[in-house]
Order: C-alpha cells, then structure tokens, then sequence
C-alpha cells in the first residue's frame, strides 16, 4: 500500500498533495505519535562570578542541555539555561540579530555575539563560555565597558564643521562617501579591543581598535573639518601607537569589519603629516 | 439605591465593603524571607566602588584560541628580546673579559663540541634570527598600505613561516 502511494506521488504530483490531505484529516493521522527527535545533550561551560561573594574565585560551571529542544545559536542555549535550569545566569542581550552587540563575549576562545554564532552540533566537545577577555567582570558574562565608552567619547564620534553650508544639508559624492564604507558599521560590541593583546595590556591608555576606527571614520569623512585636530590627538606614543599591527580585531569582528586596515590607514596619514 | 448610583459612590462603597476581607486573606499569606532596604541614589556609587574594589578581571591569553595573527605576534617579540639579549650579553662579556670570548677562543670551544650539539644550537640560533627577520619584513610591507585584508594577513603570515623555514636550513648547512 505504501510503496503505491509512493509510486503514484512520484508519478502525479497532484496525486501527493491529495494523498497527503487525505492522510491530515484521516483517522490513521489522529492515531499517530509524532516523531520525537533523540536528545542530543551538549555540556556548555561559562564562567561565573558572583559580586555577592567576592571571595569566591571565578569559576567555570557545567550545563548540559538537550539540543534538540533548543535553538540553533549559543545565545539561544544561554536563554535555556536561565530560564530552566539556572536563573541566576548573568549575561547582556537585546536585538538577538547581530546589531546592537550586547551579547559580545568569549565563545570557544574567540571573541563573537553569542546570537550570531551557531551552536557546534558536536556533542562530544563541550563550548566554552567566558566573558570579553581582561576587562574587569560585573557578574558571570557582564563586563564592565565603562573605560570603552569613556575611550570612544574622547575621540569626539561626531561631524565637526565649523562651515556647514548655508541653504541645504552637507552634500558628498559617491566616492567619498564609499570609502566610509567598512566603518560606519561598527556597532560598539567590543569584541576587536578586547582581541587586541596591546589592549590587554595598556587598555588604560591605548585607545583600541574600535575607537580607532571610528576616529578614522570621522578622519575619512569629507564633511568633517577637524581633521587635523584628530589627528594632533592620537600623535602621542601609546593612544594609536601600541597597535602592532596584530590583525587579531579584524580576524574576531562579527560584522566582517577591518579596523586593523583603518589604523594602519590613520599610522600612514601621521607619518605623512 | 439610585441615590448612591447618583452621587457616584458605587465604588467607594463596594471598596469599602471589601476592604476587610481582603485584609483578611492578606494576612494568611506568609511574608517573604527577604528584607529590602531603601537607599538614596547617591549609595549606588558607594556600592559600584566597593564591588569595584573586588572584582576580577577576565581570563584573557591563557583562553583564547591560538591563531597565527598573535602568536606570530609574540613569537616576534619574544625572538626580538632573545636576538637583543644574546647580542648584547656577548658584547658586554667581551668587555669584561676579551681573553675568554675572543673569537679564537668560542671557535676552539664550538669545534670541541659533539656534531648534535653543534646542529642543535645552530638552529636555535638560525630559526629566531630568520622569523624575527622575516616578519620585519612583513610588517615593512604592511607600513606601505599593501596586504592590510584578513586574507593579506594570513598570507603574508604563511609566506613569512615558509621563508623562515628555508632560512633556517640554510643556515644551518652553511
């Protein structure tokens, strides 16, 4: 019976669509169990530290979670695992899209937003979670960005023109305004500064890779006026200089961006100045 | 009747008629184990600062994945410090005692040497030299504007490790 079923849907396609109405509504359908998917469990282990006991040392905890009951990104795990197994879990979310770069943190050693990178389906192999790498924790994932933000203030993230045109709004072609193309994506989420191993080590002066590209970014527009005094800012031995060329922002970025590119870019125009 | 329906105080009354009982059931509610304090706004910086003083910072190279962009980074560093240490030690034992390592003298102590030994500390000395050298270059290159992509980085990463590796027997069979 099965095999002519299956014949004649290979046949006739209209033979499949109304032999599937008639399998919906018949009463072999209503008897039927669905298919239960096997479980699939997967250890992930994250970093905790609780700022209520700040005696206690960082420590890596262990979930398992069934992946088959989960969805496919790692933020969708981490959601699991606070709302059924551990509320106390800490970590940032929002857009779960990849574009307001919360959820940055340190998945299987690399810098990602936990909403953009895939859940390895390898259940043998436990994922590893930790937050943005030597910046100091609030609690479990949460770092705290204060001196990120701080960084990106002073390089001023903002048109400056003391000129603007009288009767319209700043005009630009379209090949100025393509080489702002690469930068203006950035969203902030940290992960290239906190790749970056001259960060981790002069973070209290280096300005990183994300400031440094959004400095180029308003070095590279057209409308802006200030240039030069962009410039003057960063000619100093560690705002722009500790970058030593790594390449470890670009590799991490989770938008496919190249600050790295965009500090050499600046390093050629201070060296013609 | 229609005067309370008149004077609007259909709710005040039937809320008013509640009240006890709801009181009631409100009392066989146990109350909650925890105990809130209020504090003033200005307390939070007090409590940020304190949390402050304690909290940890997070793991950083002991956990992230080796790749060629910063170990070849550090490789470089580290060979650079070895190469500077080497050459100035030896120039600074030579001023203190010019009759132990004049160049007669290592040539004699190197030609006492069993053939590994000589073999091995050659390529100890070559393959530093070549990488640190090499990746001088690479940086040059990218200082002009060219292979500053992902893709320029990794292949700029690879060329220099082959021509380090060719160096280094080079070297050593001189």
């Amino acid at each position: 019976m099965q095999s002519l079923v299956a014949r004649q849907a290979v046949l006739r396609p209209s033979a499949l669509k109304s032999s599937a109405r008639t399998f919906a509504t018949s009463s072999v359908r209503a008897q039927a169990v669905p298919t239960e998917k096997p479980v699939l469990k997967k250890e992930f282990k994250i970093y905790r530290w609780n700022p209520d006991e700040p005696a206690a040392k960082p420590k890596l905890q262990t979930y398992s979670i069934d992946l088959n009951q989960c969805g496919p990104m790692i933020l969708d795990a981490l959601i699991k695992i606070k709302n059924e197994i551990d509320p106390t879990l800490t970590f940032r979310r929002s857009c779960r899209e990849g574009i307001c770069g919360s959820c940055a943190m340190n998945i299987n050693g690399q810098n990602t937003l936990a909403c953009l990178c895939r859940i390895d389906r390898n259940a043998s192999k436990d994922t590893k979670i930790y937050p943005l790498p030597h910046m100091y924790i609030v609690k479990d994932l949460v770092p705290d960005l204060t001196q990120f933000y701080k960084q990106y203030k002073s390089i001023e993230p903002y048109l400056q023109n003391d000129n603007p045109p009288a009767d319209r709004e700043f005009l630009q072609s379209q090949e100025d305004r393509r080489k702002l193309d690469g930068m203006y994506e950035c969203i902030l989420c940290a992960c290239c500064s906190t790749s970056c191993p001259s960060y981790w080590w002069n973070q209290d002066e280096y300005l990183g890779p994300a400031t440094l590209m959004a400095a180029y970014r308003w070095m590279a527009d057209s409308r802006d006026a200030y240039g030069a005094k962009r410039k003057e800012k960063l000619q100093n031995e560690l705002s722009l200089y500790r970058c030593h060329t790594i390449f470890n922002c670009a590799r991490t970025c989770p938008k496919g961006l190249n600050p790295a590119a965009a500090i050499a870019k600046i390093k050629l125009e201070l060296a013609a100045d | 009747m229609s005067s309370v329906r008149v004077l609007g105080l259909g709710p005040a009354l039937r809320q008013a008629a509640l009240k006890p009982r709801a009181n009631a059931f409100r009392m066989m509610i146990p109350k909650r184990g925890i105990k809130t304090q209020s504090l003033p706004p200005s307390a939070m910086t007090e409590i940020l600062n304190t949390q402050r003083l304690k909290r940890p910072s997070s793991p950083h190279f002991t956990i992230y994945q080796p790749q060629l962009t910063w170990l070849a980074s550090i490789a470089n560093r580290m060979t650079g410090s070895a190469l500077s240490v080497l050459i100035y030690g030896y120039a600074l034992a030579y001023l203190a005692a010019p009759g132990v390592f004049d160049s007669a003298h290592v040539i004699e102590f190197v030609g006492a040497l069993p053939e590994a030994v000589k073999y091995t500390g050659k390529v100890l000395l070559a393959a530093p030299f070549a990488m640190h050298s090499w990746n001088g270059v690479r940086h040059l290159v990218w200082d002009t504007g060219r292979f500053l992509s992902l893709k320029g980085a990794y292949q700029t990463g690879y060329a220099m490790l082959g021509a380090t590796a060719v160096t280094t027997i080079a070297l050593v069979l001189l």
